[in-house]
C-alpha cells in the first residue's frame, strides 16, 4: 500500500517541478487557463516538464502533451513564457489537436 | 515562475492554507494571494475567495493585463469509521483519488499500522475523534463498523456537519434500524436522506474492494452533483 501511496505523490506536479530545479534541471509548467467544448482536462489542470523531456501531470487526455512539451523545451534556455491554442482535430494524421471536439489555450512558463 | 514563488506555493498546500497562484497572463508576473488570511477587499481578492469557493480558477482583467487565477485548496477529506477489511481497500483508493483519509477506530487490532500502512489513524471514538477533526463540507464521512455503537455516534455526529457525503454501510434491514435510532434521537426525514444507505453504488460489489470501488463512485457521483438512478 506504500507503494500506491507513493504512486500518488509521483504525479504531483508542483512537488516534481520543484525536486528537478533544486536538482539544476530546466523545468516549464505548463497550465490549462481556458476550455471549451468537451475538453478533457479541467481549467487550473497542470504539466511540469524537465530538459530532459521528463513530464508529469497533463493539460489534455495525452492529445496535445507532445506539442506542449516542445514549446516548453524552447522556452528554456531564454525563460519567458507563451500562450499556446489548440483545437478540434482535423483527420490528417499527426495533426496536434483534441480529438475529443475540445479547444483548450494552455499558458506555458519557464522555471527561474 | 520565480522558484522561490513556487517553493512557497508548495509550501503552502502542504501547510493546507487557501492558496491562489495569479499569474498575469501579459507580462508573465506570479504572486500568490491568501484570500482567507487577509481581510482587504479588493475586486482580486473578492475574485480569488469566489475561485477558491467555487474551486474553480477564473480569469481575470485588471488594469495591468489579464490574471489567470489558479486555486489550489487543501485536500478534500475523508473519515472513515471503521478500521475494517473494506476499509483497507477504500482508504488507498481514496487516497489516489487526492483525499487526504483519516481512518477511525477505538480498536487497536483493527485499526494498526499493519493493516494500514501510511495512513492516518485515529484511536479515539468517532464522536470524540471527528468533534476534534471538525469535518467540513469539503469532507466525506463513511461508517462501516456494522457497529451501532460505533457507527451512530459517527452518523450523529456527520449530520451536525455540512460534509458533502455521509455514507452508512449495511443492509436495508439495518439501514431501517438505524433510521429508527435517528428519529428516537432528534433527527428528521431530511437529516436521514443525506445517509447513503446501503452504502455506494449497485454495482453488485462482492469483495472489500469492489465495496470500496462503488463507495468511491458514489462519493465522486455526489462530489460533482451528478443525479443517479
Amino acid at each position: 500500500m506504500n507503494q500506491q501511496l507513493e504512486q500518488a505523490d509521483r504525479d504531483d506536479v508542483l512537488a516534481n517541478a520543484l525536486e528537478w530545479k533544486e536538482a539544476g534541471k530546466s523545468v516549464a509548467l505548463a497550465t490549462v487557463i481556458q476550455t471549451w467544448g468537451s475538453a478533457p482536462r479541467p481549467t487550473g489542470s497542470q504539466l511540469a516538464v524537465d530538459d530532459s523531456g521528463n513530464m508529469v501531470g497533463s493539460v489534455s487526455g495525452g492529445c496535445v502533451e507532445g506539442a506542449v512539451i516542445q514549446e516548453a523545451l524552447a522556452l528554456m534556455p531564454e525563460g519567458g513564457h507563451k500562450t499556446l491554442e489548440f483545437g478540434v482535430s482535423n483527420d490528417e494524421a499527426w495533426e496536434v489537436g483534441l480529438a475529443c471536439g475540445g479547444k483548450i489555450r494552455v499558458y506555458v512558463e519557464a522555471l527561474n | 515562475m520565480d522558484v522561490t514563488l513556487l517553493k512557497e506555493l508548495q509550501q503552502a498546500r502542504l501547510d493546507k492554507r487557501q492558496v491562489v497562484l495569479a499569474t498575469n497572463l501579459t507580462n508573465g508576473s506570479n504572486n500568490l494571494l491568501y484570500p482567507f488570511e487577509n481581510k482587504n477587499k479588493t475586486p482580486i481578492l473578492d475574485e480569488a475567495r469566489t475561485a477558491l469557493n467555487t474551486d474553480k480558477p477564473r480569469e481575470i482583467e485588471t488594469e495591468d493585463g489579464t490574471l489567470f487565477l489558479n486555486i489550489f485548496n487543501p485536500p478534500l477529506r475523508l473519515f472513515v469509521v471503521g478500521a475494517v477489511h473494506i476499509a483497507q481497500k477504500l482508504a488507498p483508493i481514496a487516497a489516489a483519488a487526492a483525499y487526504d483519509v483519516t481512518v477511525i477506530d477505538p480498536r487497536r487490532s483493527f485499526g494498526s499500522e499493519f493493516r494500514f500502512p501510511g495512513i492516518n489513524l485515529d484511536d479515539r471514538w468517532p464522536d470524540e475523534a471527528l468533534a476534534e477533526l471538525a469535518p467540513d463540507r469539503r469532507s466525506a464521512i463513511v461508517t462501516l463498523t456494522h457497529d451501532a455503537k460505533l457507527d451512530d455516534p459517527a452518523l450523529e455526529a456527520a449530520l451536525n456537519t455540512d460534509v458533502f457525503y455521509i455514507g452508512a454501510l449495511g443492509s436495508n434491514r439495518t439501514n431501517a434500524k438505524r433510521h429508527q435510532r435517528l428519529d428516537k434521537k432528534g433527527f428528521t426525514a431530511g437529516d436521514m436522506e443525506r445517509i447513503h444507505g446501503p452504502v455506494g453504488l449497485d454495482i453488485g460489489a462482492q469483495s472489500p474492494a469492489e465495496i470500496a470501488i462503488s463507495i468511491m463512485a458514489e462519493m465522486t457521483a455526489t462530489l460533482r452533483g451528478k443525479d443517479l438512478p
